[in-house]
């Protein structure tokens, strides 16, 4: 099996930039969110459809990004 | 690659494809996010988790040389091996297993350039299946090869002397002390901020966007303004170690700098250490 329909975007979620990549493999939608700067991984979805796989991926993103605590310097 | 340092420690997507599946060679994923690796992989692969098979689980700290031998036994590798890793988040996590195939002197390991980001969109060939291994006869590791590695007295005695460039591969953000963790990640230190006198370049900039290295003179353009140009010691660090491991494989790999240590105690020790002197902001130096 090989990947298709290879996306990736750069989208903001609670005041952070968010990197969604969303492809399809052996039928099913995976889409992974990162933070992007750091790298580390937010959401892994899979899911019937691109868009389902992305909306829990941005509903995942935004409930441990709203959590991050942003400190005076 | 040929421009590279050391050309030798990285491979192609394609040369994988064409490859992967050679008796002399052994394809491993490491991932930031452990699970991806059951959701597609490159034919042939194996994984190793980081938070389970690269770390002891007990102590803080790198595999011992013994679990190390029983994970490259385990693992079906020989010491004339040819080890490729690859995996999510631009080889993250990848780096860091080499970097430990290195301290355990393993001749023949490298990176597959792009990782797994680069695989999936060139839409190349995936599998679901384990691959499991056939144990090889009993791996012998080297003595463990600490001139790539610092602790803690190292960066302590180089942030007196200042004789030593101190990279900080962290995002801005943290490197400043404005947040405590990646965004989006459990808090682990107690205070923010780097190390008096680091120099920041976070990890990605050493990246293209489809994951692979940058060129020669893009990373020498990037990292020789900061101090590191092959002329004095430099010591990596990031949050646990993993990030600055693969800055570490640039400075010395790809740049060719022979003195280059990965801090993996990082931020997680120094942030959390009585005593230890921080500074917050932007670097002092970049403000003069």
């Amino acid at each position: 099996m090989k990947p298709e329909e290879y996306s990736e975007r750069t989208i903001e979620i609670e005041g952070w930039p968010v990197h969604l990549v969303t492809y399809k493999l052996d039928g099913k939608y995976h889409a992974k969110a990162d933070n992007v700067s750091p790298g580390a991984n937010l959401a892994r979805i899979v899911a019937d459809t691109r868009e389902e796989a992305e909306n829990k991926a941005i509903e995942r993103s935004r409930e441990l990004l709203s959590r991050t605590r942003r400190h005076a310097v | 690659m040929a421009q590279y340092a050391h050309p030798e420690v990285l491979v192609t997507t394609a040369w994988v494809a064409q490859h992967g599946k050679d008796n002399n060679v052994r394809v491993v994923e490491v991932d930031v996010d452990t699970k991806a690796y059951d959701e597609g992989h490159v034919p042939g692969a194996i994984a190793w988790a980081w938070n389970t098979q690269l770390c002891d689980t007990t102590v803080r700290d790198i595999l011992s040389k013994v679990q190390f031998q029983k994970l490259m036994t385990d693992s079906g590798i020989r010491k004339d091996t040819t080890v490729i890793i690859y995996g999510d988040s631009n080889n993250w996590f990848a780096a860091w297993a080499l970097w430990q195939m290195k301290i355990y002197g393993h001749p023949d390991v490298r990176l597959m350039d792009g990782g797994r980001k680069k695989w999936i969109s060139e839409g190349r060939e995936m599998e679901t299946k384990a691959n499991p291994s056939t144990p090889s006869e009993t791996y012998q590791a080297s003595e463990p090869d600490l001139s790539i590695r610092a602790f803690l007295p190292q960066v302590q005695e180089a942030f007196k002397a200042g004789n030593t460039i101190l990279i900080d591969v962290r995002s801005p953000q943290e490197f400043t002390g404005e947040i405590l963790a990646p965004p989006g990640l459990p808090e682990t230190c107690q205070r923010g901020g780097h190390i008096p006198g680091a120099h920041s370049v976070p990890w990605g900039k050493a990246c293209n966007d489809d994951g692979t290295f940058k060129s020669l003179e893009q990373l020498q353009s990037l990292y020789g303004p900061e101090g590191a140009d092959g002329s004095r010691p430099v010591i990596a660090y990031c949050r646990i170690g993993e990030r600055s491991s693969h800055t570490w494989f640039v400075l010395k790999y790809l740049l060719g700098y022979d003195n280059v240590r990965n801090y993996d105690g990082s931020w997680t020790e120094w942030g959390n250490l009585v005593g230890a002197p921080v500074e917050k902001g932007v670097a002092q130096r970049a403000q003069a």
